[in-house]
């Protein structure tokens, strides 16, 4: 295998094929559509399952039944596409049945527009549909770390029976970048004891989130609980550049990532100690690294496509430290505008010098 | 004196294998059971117990796969043939059918069923129609009858507000990928016995993989029509049959030849019984 050039919603599809993608279900939405369209292609010269859904609704609701008939299936779409499909997200969560959505951000509210943006944070990671669930949220950097996550994604969807959601931005959707795809991987010969095949030879299967009784509905969410439990226990992903010996660290996911290293580097070259902490993971989110962290660095500064949503989750996690006052800044540009190295850099500087005049610890800002 | 031992029993009349041995939540003189008992016989008939799966809509028939000795699921409200879709795309070899409600099939969920039907998805839909939204106590349903009080149309159905109850059998019909698109009634037995034949074929359709089969079974409920199980009967035959006519609006040829194929068989299997 060597690198070749790729688009990103290319390669994502390419990767899933590869990691063993049985169906694809999906509407089309900026900024997403080629994913959509290879797979229309390939699913189908593979003799595996490509159908171009009626709607997000449909969609996900296809996804729902080819998942509880255990292979691996996989959907995509952009935020107005997610928030169509919280209602089957839910279902599928409820029923612990094994998908992969992706979702390339757009800009928001509302119809928006098809600009690179990472709006849907909140709902991808917290409000990803009715009832107490959250799924596994991959966040990619790059077009190869986009295909590497995508095979993992199927992974842990299947070992965790829960949704995995890779999100990218228009950004990583629509560029192209030099990166290597996986070899194809053999699909499975049989399908898992729980998935619906006909009852022969065994009881019959029930694949549902209903559940009547208070009491059973308590402890299906407890058991739904535990599973998470269990995930943040193990499958928190990050990435630390420059952070040894960083008085300021940067913390960003996905394109605001690329931003903040571009920042770094200038900043760097200024011998100024900033460094970038990139969560991979947003859920579960890396909270106990980035609580070590607080007590290391002087500052930290969230970068995001956004108004300001992983930043909570910063401030989550490091904010209870007892007797620690560590900054937390944000900068962040919405409505699908990139935000520019140049003002990142802008920030932190103005930020650093303020902080040269002052004695005392700064109270945390905003 | 004859005194009678097992030997001289014989079995006129047992519960399908297909069906599981519980009660239901159903009300006195609902037809969902009578529904569901049709198909169980089917599905025995066909010897597709096995490979069959059933996909469960939201209403009172929502624990209908627990009703059913077949491998099951429950939709989200409406998507019961989009997720058929998925199981049936995933595994062509079973039978995949829904059993939905008005309300499920024909208001929140109309777009996946027209869609599954133009698509000549394989899948089979039983469709009872009880001009009511049964589960939530009662409330207008998109084929409520003109007129008809409710418990969110206290006045009766006005067309000027809430427009006309759908025909969902005829709008079915009209769709390429539909092979099968009848409408039965469940009121009394020689109906019923009408309502069977049909739902066989239906199943026959996605077994001979010729589209997308729906059976529209005019049903009863008594508790949200305020009705004895018995006036609930004579209210399909009175005022539900003259609004949806019983009928085949769309039997594709080669459905029809094999009915006439099934007919003659089936003629054999009484003359040899």
């Amino acid at each position: 295998m060597s690198e070749q050039l790729l688009k990103g919603n290319v390669a994502i599809a390419e990767a899933a094929i590869r990691a063993g993608c049985e169906a694809y279900f999906g509407y089309p939405i900026t900024p997403q559509t080629e994913l959509l369209e290879h797979m229309s292609k390939r699913m189908v010269e593979l003799g595996r399952v490509f159908l171009q859904a009626e709607s997000e609704v449909a969609a996900i609701n296809m996804v729902y039944g080819a998942a509880a008939a255990g292979i691996r299936v996989m959907t995509s779409t952009s935020g107005p596409g997610i928030s169509l499909m919280q209602e089957g997200l839910s279902y599928i969560a409820g029923s612990e049945v094994p998908a992969v959505i992706v979702d390339v951000m757009r800009g928001g509210p509302g119809l928006g527009n098809i600009q690179p943006s990472q709006g849907d944070y909140n709902q991808v990671t917290k409000t990803t549909g009715h009832g107490d669930f959250h799924p596994l949220v991959l966040a990619p950097a790059t077009i190869q770390e986009a295909i590497d996550l995508v095979g993992l994604a199927f992974d842990l969807a299947e070992k965790y029976r829960t949704i995995v959601f890779i999100v990218a931005d228009g950004a990583i959707g629509q560029m192209m970048e030099p990166a290597e795809l996986p070899p194809m991987r053999p699909l499975p010969d049989k399908r898992p004891s729980w998935a619906l095949t006909g009852a022969k030879g065994r009881e019959k299967n029930l694949i549902t989130s209903l559940y009547l009784g208070a009491e059973n509905l308590e402890h299906l969410n407890q058991k739904l609980q535990a599973k998470l439990k269990i995930i943040q226990a193990n499958e928190v992903r990050f990435e630390e550049q420059f952070l040894e010996d960083a008085e300021v660290a940067l913390v960003a996911f996905g394109t605001a990532a690329r931003v903040a290293e571009t920042a770094i580097q200038d900043l760097r070259r200024d011998g100024l100690r900033v460094g970038l902490f990139r969560p991979i993971s947003l859920w579960p989110f890396p909270e106990k690294r980035l609580a070590q962290l607080a007590r290391k660095v002087k500052a930290f500064f969230v970068v995001e496509m956004n108004s300001g949503q992983m930043v909570h989750d910063v401030r989550e996690a490091v904010g209870p430290i007892v007797g620690l006052q560590v900054p937390i800044m944000f900068f962040g540009r919405m409505g699908g505008v990139i935000p520019l190295p140049e003002e990142v850099e802008g920030e932190i500087r103005t930020w650093l010098t303020h902080k040269m005049g002052m004695e005392e610890t700064l109270p945390l800002e905003d | 004196m004859v005194t009678l031992t097992a030997e001289h029993e014989e079995v006129v009349y047992e519960r399908p294998i297909s069906l599981t041995d519980v009660d239901t939540i159903y009300c006195p003189g609902c037809t969902h059971g009578t529904a569901h008992r049709l198909v169980g016989e089917v599905i025995d008939e066909l010897g597709i117990q096995e490979r069959t799966i059933l996909v469960a809509p939201v209403g009172c028939s929502s624990f209908a796969y627990d009703y059913f000795n077949v491998d099951g699921c429950g939709a989200a409200h409406g998507r019961a043939t989009a997720m058929a879709t998925g199981i049936k795309r995933a595994n062509p070899d079973n039978i995949v059918f829904t059993h939905q409600g008005d309300g499920d099939l024909a208001s929140i969920g109309i777009a996946e069923t027209l869609h599954a039907a133009a698509r000549g998805e394989k899948i089979t839909v039983i469709f009872i129609n009880n001009a009511v939204y049964g589960m939530t106590g009662g409330q207008m349903a998109p084929t409520s009858l003109i007129g008809q009080k409710t418990t969110s149309s206290p006045f009766g159905r006005d067309v000027k507000l809430t427009g006309y109850p759908i025909r969902m059998a005829e709008l079915l019909a009209g769709l390429p990928g539909t092979a099968y698109s009848v409408r039965r009634s469940l009121h009394d037995a020689r109906h019923i016995i009408q309502a069977k034949k049909a739902i066989r074929i239906a199943f026959e359709a996605q077994i001979e993989g010729l589209g997308f089969s729906i059976v529209e079974l005019l049903s009863s409920c008594p508790t949200n029509w305020g009705m004895t199980p018995a006036e609930a009967m004579d209210w399909i035959r009175d005022h539900m049959i003259p609004y949806y006519p019983l009928g085949d609006y769309k039997v594709v040829e080669e459905l029809k030849r094999k009915i006439r194929r099934v007919g003659e068989s089936l003629a054999n299997t009484q003359i040899k019984s």
